[in-house]
């Protein structure tokens, strides 16, 4: 029964092992970038924020939102870290409604530091209606909602390529290699020197990715650098505390340890006994 | 259970302890005689304590901040993560701490299943455990539906469509867990509310569990029984606290690494995209920890029948201290048991591959295989085994095999040759 059952796990595990291989989908590998924000001591590169930044407002910010960032998170410590003033002069650009006043009216004002970043349609529906029937989303945790995360994004960035050739694409429609089923509503958005840097970094795609793409893992994220710095600080403080709890615990135990060495003792005295004894008829020991 | 009468040293303490005997307890507590052979699978009932209190107290926390409304859910979570002081910590320990919590009781019940802990006399510890099971997959559910993103939703949609399967009165009972004709506003309060009710039913069933097991006591991973308040127990405290603590510590660090550094790697992306009820996602998995449980739901190609198979492979476990027909507790001495324990591991694994892919082709034959012998295990196999499985002889006593060390047996050995010459194998 034994050598059956044997067998009969063994058949199972020979058949369920080439299939769980086999079945792998095909994957297409996303494009990577030596991202400095990721591993123990990932912290952002400031001036590719502050680059993102202007990116965002500058080419998506037409119709993508990013409702959860307010201006203030721009001067904060760990973000793009404009000065306040700067954040203020950004924030001022735009207009939103506020009110009512003492004489119940709504007015519009100047946006502050406090207020959320001004979105480009007022309703999801307004923004579907703009842009072909499809919603451009928002922003604010687009890095953690998409599978690959900021690897995605990036390699979309790139994607776009000339469709294969007998490949029907409608009118609106364009081809990214990265997209799931390859169909994306939004043309091409970023080329060679679309925007203009003021620190004077070259203008390519690629690097005009990176930095958005890095604007977005940090509006994702606001709190990543702290996140890191305290993770850090936490292991190594466990590291310590297992050290001491696990000497302590040996301490401890070692109490117990001593009563198994008396056992052992015991037995010991058992063969000197027996020792003695040599000689005589093991039968009438006892 | 005859243990020495406690009693309270100061005048004070004794009129208190006869009156409301909590001291008592804590004496009791303390001095809980436990097998002295346990080993680190045994650290997991309090690693379990821990967790369940880290939830409660960051949810406590959560709740001052969360709004549970449709429009705004979604968005309050946001401003926990960015605006509440610590706000992203509190959430990620929490939603992590869920993962950590269900890790965990894997490993406890799946320990309790290798050394047979359900068996004769601790049915009842094993049953009020798959209660607190049960009822924090319930609560795990619920709160996976209150960051309304996209997977609460459909997760939410997908789960209480399975109540309409029931025959005749199934849409009459979805509508009335629904609170409306669907996933939507009211759904969410009461989901709400009943995440926050949870939790502490779970907490009344842990005092229950803990009760119930300080009757028998400890099983041990030799499966006998030990003697208590013999050289075969020590007290609990310090022994096992300490050893409690450090392995506690050791969870808490891989707990913390997730927070820290991989907190968003056990949800799914999906759930950062606010619910819409007019876009359905092309995948709609539940967590990871009750994926094995979707595996089966899929596999079984009606409805109603999935819905049964589902809820029957837990509700069987409630059976298993008599479906296990086996005397032998411990698979140590259980040859073949020990390998279907194994193969079970392994089913139980596969089932929640399975469960994440899409239930077509090779996945969907792979399911069905792999339900079909999780009921077989449980079902055939186990009342069989015990009846036809030859197991090994048992030690005597738990102390038998702390003598197996090497030196010992060596000394026994040179003793016995001293006196019976060749036939040393005889003695015993």
């Amino acid at each position: 029964m034994l050598v059956l059952l044997n067998r009969f796990f063994i058949v199972i595990l020979i058949f369920l092992v080439p299939f769980s291989v086999f079945s792998e989908e095909k994957k297409i590998d996303l494009l990577e970038t030596n991202w400095s924000f990721n591993g123990l001591f990932g912290t952002f590169d400031r001036a590719s924020l502050q680059r993102g930044y202007q990116v965002y407002q500058e080419v998506c910010s037409g119709c993508h939102s990013v409702q959860h960032l307010s201006y203030r998170n721009l001067s904060e410590k760990g973000g793009p870290e404009f000065s306040i003033e700067e954040a203020k002069a950004f924030a001022s650009q735009f207009e939103i409604e506020d009110g009512p006043n003492s004489e119940g009216e709504m007015f519009l004002r100047n946006a502050k530091l406090s207020d959320k970043f001004v979105k480009p349609y007022p309703n999801i529906e307004a923004s579907t209606a703009a842009n072909g029937g499809a919603y451009p989303p928002d922003m604010s945790v687009l890095a953690k909602a998409r599978a690959g995360g900021v690897n995605y994004i990036y390699s979309l960035l790139l994607g776009y390529e000339e469709p294969p050739i007998d490949y029907k694409l409608d009118d609106g429609v364009y081809y990214n290699k990265y997209m799931p089923g390859n169909k994306i509503k939004m043309s091409e958005p970023i080329s060679d020197g679309i925007v203009e840097y003021l620190d004077g970094t070259e203008t390519t795609k690629e690097q005009i990715a990176k930095d958005v793409s890095t604007f977005l893992v940090w509006a994702s994220e606001p709190h990543l650098e702290s996140q890191h710095r305290m993770g850090f600080k936490v292991i190594i403080y466990l590291i310590i505390l297992i050290t001491l709890v696990y000497m302590s615990k040996q301490k401890v135990w070692s109490q117990f340890v001593t009563k198994k060495n008396e056992e052992e003792e015991t037995f010991d005295k058992i063969e000197k006994v027996v020792t003695e004894y040599e000689g005589e008829d093991p039968k009438t020991f006892k | 259970m005859s243990e020495i009468k406690y009693i309270p040293k100061s005048k004070l303490a004794q009129w208190f302890d006869k009156r409301l005997p909590l001291l008592t307890l804590s004496h009791h507590l303390m001095e809980y005689p436990t097998p002295k052979n346990l080993n680190y699978w045994w650290t997991f009932g309090g690693i379990l304590t821990f967790c369940l209190i880290t939830q409660i107290v960051t949810g406590l926390v959560l709740a001052m901040h969360y709004v549970a409304h449709v429009d705004h859910a979604f968005e309050s979570i946001e401003h926990i993560m960015r605006d509440v002081n610590y706000g992203w910590l509190i959430r990620y320990v929490h939603a992590n701490g869920a993962s950590m919590f269900f890790l965990a009781v894997y490993i406890h019940i799946f320990r309790s299943l290798f050394y047979g802990s359900y068996k004769e006399p601790r049915e009842v510890i094993w049953i009020i455990g798959l209660l607190i099971y049960i009822l924090m997959m319930a609560t795990a559910f619920m709160g996976y539906v209150l960051p309304w993103g996209q997977m609460s939703f459909w997760g939410a949609t997908v789960i209480t469509n399975l109540f309409s399967a029931i025959p005749f009165i199934g849409e009459s009972i979805t509508t009335w867990l629904w609170g409306g004709y669907s996933v939507d506003n009211p759904t969410l309060n009461r989901f709400y509310s009943l995440h926050y009710l949870l939790p502490f039913l779970i907490f009344g069933l842990v005092v229950l569990h803990i009760w119930a097991l300080h009757i028998p006591g400890n099983n041990n991973p030799v499966g006998i029984d030990v003697k208590k308040n013999s050289n075969e127990t020590m007290p609990f405290h310090p022994y096992m606290v300490m050893k409690d603590l450090f392995a506690l510590l050791l969870f808490i660090t891989l707990f913390l690494w997730f927070v820290f550094f991989a907190p968003n790697a056990l949800g799914h992306p999906d759930n950062y995209i606010e619910a819409n009820p007019l876009v359905t996602p092309a995948h709609i998995v539940p967590e990871w920890y009750l994926l094995p449980f979707y595996a089966i739901l899929r596999a079984i190609p009606s409805k109603l029948g999935g819905v049964i198979f589902m809820f029957a492979a837990i509700f069987i476990l409630m059976l298993l201290p008599w479906l296990d027909t086996s005397k032998v507790r411990s698979a140590i001495f259980r040859p073949i048991y020990k390998k279907l324990f194994w193969l079970l591991v392994f089913v139980v694994i596969l089932l929640g591959y399975l469960g994440a892919k899409p239930p077509e082709g090779i996945y969907l034959i792979l399911s069905r295989l792999a339900t079909a012998y999780y009921f077989i295990h449980f079902l055939l196999i186990l009342p069989l085994l015990g009846r036809y499985e030859k197991t090994d002889p048992l030690p005597r006593s738990i102390s038998d095999p702390v003598l197996d060390k090497p030196g010992m047996i060596n000394k026994f050995k040179k003793v016995a040759v001293t006196y019976e010459g060749e036939n040393a194998s005889s003695f015993k």
